[in-house]
């Protein structure tokens, strides 16, 4: 007997998508397109650095996605395409509609590093996230110390915003440093893992702000090798993924411990996450 | 032959060894430098040195004729390059390739191996810090074989 | 909703009685009114809640006898309407359909645009809710109301409710709302309140909590009440209290629970638990939920349904190609610690009003206020864990 009951609230209601125009699509990598989205209709989003929105594909589904763009320009979504949503996502060109929901969630402390050194350490995907949070960085550089960008991928085809990186490398107020887990293609550069680059970096522990997002093994080992250079543990920031059903608060899905990630997170310091994610299946 | 001030300052596994043990070092050590694309070790050959690398990148690698040469590992600056020299069968397991210029010291397995028979002290902090490098290279490796950034199938 | 209801003094000046024939001129009135009515009623062995036509169609004359995985109405020997606790339903399923349509859209333009839903819904009138059910309520208006977002359907379906409590005579074998502090005597939100008095002639207090629920007890035949029925609805109330079917030490659960996380006794639930999820389905707070997106055919339509879900179910932590929560063991450990634990540093309140619903109808016979105790008596093993 499974009746369903029928819609009673309002249209403009926070689980009904807006439609937003597909405006510039990128491939990044051989499963990763970036897109520049803009409101179909009405006000823009006002997007912090470190949130998300919810993408919805019509009539397939929508995911919760990172916004990578800079947070004062249009938005902008770097997404891999790993399920029918994703690929759906992925595969829109300029002129279609995707929904859009949010944006959700908390940010990174961009404001709260003014004056020390800033850390963004990132791998795979995780360096999409954490773009918008280098874009407020930069476009306040004088307010910052030494602004360090360390990126790990898997192969080198498999690193985001390429030419980005190789611009951002060549400032002289920017330290780079990219590694990939093996060399492949005539690959001149590192090869090893994120730790060790954050070993290599210079910055001060004693003053520094550390964010990291990435797949969560690849945190928890980078978030080890910032503590082993002496950052405490509130200084590290991470980006914390869980199921996601509504980013409102009312799916109880996202739930960390005590926490809902779309309304606690997804942005939290180490000294929380680590005692959560020590107990196994929490 | 460079001073052991030039040793302290490249090798940060030798960082903190005593003035006499780095003496013993220095007996057998030279400089030497490659040009881009040069090896420095081949795979299958007898490993008779090891090299600290002063200056420039070095890639590890193992060539598969599929996929040609692909890179496991890079050493940089005041890191260890080679470690098959300790033990027998003393042969190189990988390739390694200098990209762009490199300057290292290029140490004498054979003559430092008589060394640490000679002395077991020196032998004991020479294989204490090599086996520290070995540590951190295994743990790179491990977290690489965890293959964190694949789709998670 | 209704202005909220002051009790204390107050309630004497505005207590009055009613015979059995006045409750049936309250369903009356509240159809009349345009309230859809929904009350409890006996289908299938059990009290379940549904539209109520007249007062003919209470669980008239029934009681429930529960225990752990056991459910059975047994005749009483009076008409008691209200003679009973509670069954499988909650009230839950109104405020919050278990299949609802957030949305419909259609194709438009290139792009898409979310429709204005159709309107016509009757506002609800629940007459039977016991304390617990009303702080369960309580709980779930937490949830989807008071948050930085609403939630649209809960809030419209929640507005206009029409409240018609019962003081609980008859607690049964599971429940512990003495111990979680919900009950059995009603309080907060609600228009009218009802006590059921046997004692003597079968009769109601009533006491109105709102203005729109004095407006309605003025529509009925009553009369005033008296001193002495006061005492008799006192006695009725104060005698449920002392029989509570189960206790449980609610003190700190949060912190023990947080401590416990490695606790033995999690494996020794799990060999039990068939994580079947009947208990997230009758519990009257569990709020988790999940969303189908669909499309018509064609391809020109699409809609959001939004379903109940269960934390018990791999699907509901599942991320990146696999469960957070593969284990039955975790599964169930992260159900009660968020009922009794983390529900406090999410929403600020105990997400258990202590019903006894979970217990009745778990067919392993689980019993969460057992768990809790060997939870809190293990508290040395559970430390030595840290």
């Amino acid at each position: 007997m499974e009746t369903v009951a029928e819609p009673i609230a309002p249209s403009r209601g926070p689980m009904a998508p807006r439609p937003f125009h597909v405006v510039r699509r990128r491939r990044e990598t051989a499963d990763t397109w970036t897109l520049e989205l803009e409101p179909a209709e009405g006000e823009p989003l006002d997007v912090a650095p470190g949130q998300f929105t919810m993408l919805y594909a019509f009539g397939i589904g929508e995911v919760p996605i990172s916004v990578s763009g800079d947070p004062a320009g249009p938005l902008v979504h770097t997404v891999r395409a790993v399920g029918a949503v994703t690929a759906a996502v992925c595969a829109s060109r300029p002129g279609d509609v995707l929904g859009v929901r949010g944006p959700f969630g908390n940010a990174w402390p961009v404001e709260a590093a003014e004056g020390s050194d800033v850390v963004i350490v990132a791998g795979g995907i995780g360096l999409a996230p954490l773009r918008p949070a280098l874009y407020e960085v930069l476009r306040r550089r004088e307010e910052f110390g030494e602004v360090v960008v360390l990126y790990g991928s898997r192969t080198p085809g498999d690193l985001l915003f390429r030419r980005e990186l190789e611009r951002w490398r060549g400032r002289f107020d920017l330290q780079v440093a990219v590694t990939v887990d093996r060399g492949l293609d005539g690959w001149r550069g590192e090869v090893g893992v994120v730790p060790k680059l954050v070993a290599d970096a210079r910055f001060d522990p004693d003053s520094a702000v550390a964010m990291v997002c990435g797949p969560e093994i690849m945190m928890r080992f980078a978030a080890d090798a910032l503590l082993r250079r002496g950052l405490p543990a509130a200084q590290v920031h991470v980006s914390m993924e869980r199921n996601m059903r509504c980013g409102l608060g009312h799916c109880g899905h996202c739930q960390l411990g005590p926490t809902l990630i779309c309304r606690d997170g997804p942005v939290y310091t180490w000294d929380a996450v680590e005692p959560r994610l020590a107990v196994r299946e929490l | 032959m460079q001073t052991i001030d030039e040793l302290i300052g490249e090798g940060l596994v030798f960082r903190g060894m005593s003035p006499e043990a780095l003496e013993l070092l220095c007996g057998c050590g030279s400089n030497v430098r490659f040009t881009d694309g040069e090896r420095l070790l081949r795979e299958g050959e007898e490993a008779n040195v090891f090299y600290v690398i002063r200056h420039g990148r070095v890639s590890l690698e193992a060539f598969d004729s599929a996929r040609g040469a692909v890179s496991i590992e890079t050493i940089g600056e005041g890191e260890v390059l080679g470690w098959s020299w300790l033990f027998p069968p003393y042969r190189w397991h990988l390739d390694a390739r200098a990209i762009g210029l490199v300057r290292a010291t290029r140490f004498d397995a054979a003559c430092l191996r008589e060394k640490c028979e000679q002395d077991p002290t020196f032998g004991y902090d020479l294989m204490s810090r090599f086996a520290q490098v070995l540590i951190e290279r295994l743990e790179s490796t491990q977290l690489r074989l965890l293959d964190v950034y694949g789709n998670g199938r | 909703m209704a202005a909220p209801g002051r009790r204390g003094d107050a309630r004497r000046e505005m207590a009055a009685v009613l015979d059995a024939y006045a409750v049936d001129a309250l369903v009356a009135t509240l159809w009349a009114r345009g309230f859809r009515v929904l009350g409890p009623t006996v289908r299938d062995g059990a009290v379940v809640y549904d539209e109520l036509q007249s007062a003919d169609e209470l669980p008239v004359g029934w009681t429930d006898v529960q225990e752990a995985g056991a459910y059975q109405l047994v005749r009483r020997t009076d008409n008691a309407m209200f003679g009973f606790a509670v069954g499988p339903h909650s009230w839950k399923q109104f405020l919050f359909p278990p299949r609802v349509s957030l949305w419909q859209a259609h194709r438009h333009d290139g792009g898409f645009e979310v429709e204005e839903p159709a309107n016509g819904e009757r506002p609800l009138a629940l007459i039977g809710v016991r304390s617990c059910e009303l702080r369960a309520i309580a709980v779930q208006d937490r949830v989807f109301l008071e948050g930085r977002y609403g939630d649209a359907d809960y809030a419209a379906r929640r507005r206009d409710l029409f409240v018609v409590a019962v003081n609980c005579i008859e607690p049964a074998g599971t429940c512990f709302c003495a111990s979680t502090g919900t009950g059995p005597e009603v309080e907060g939100d609600f228009d009218l309140v009802l006590t059921e008095i046997l004692d003597g002639e079968h009769r109601f207090l009533v006491e109105s909590g709102s203005e729109r629920g004095e407006d309605v007890l003025r529509e009925l035949p009553s009369r005033q009440a008296t001193e002495a029925d006061l005492e008799a609805a006192g006695r009725a109330v104060a005698a449920a209290a002392e029989q509570m079917g189960r206790s449980l030490d609610t003190t700190d659960l949060r912190g023990l629970l947080a401590r416990s996380l490695e606790h033995p006794r999690w494996d020794d639930v799990a060999s039990r638990c068939l994580s079947c999820t009947n208990c997230t389905l009758v519990c009257p707070t569990c709020f988790c939920s999940s969303v189908q997106d669909a499309t018509d055919l064609a391809g020109d339509r699409a809609e959001r349904i939004r379903t109940w879900d269960s934390c018990f179910s791999l699907e509901h932590s599942y991320i990146h190609g696999g469960s957070i929560r593969p284990s039955g063991r975790s599964r169930y450990r992260q159900w009660l610690t968020h009922k009794f634990g983390t529900w406090h540093d999410q929403f600020g309140t105990s997400g258990c009003v202590g019903c006894g619903r979970c217990i009745t109808w778990c067919p392993a016979a689980i019993d969460v206020t057992e768990e809790l105790a060997a939870l809190r008596a293990g508290g040395e093993e559970s430390d030595a864990n840290d």
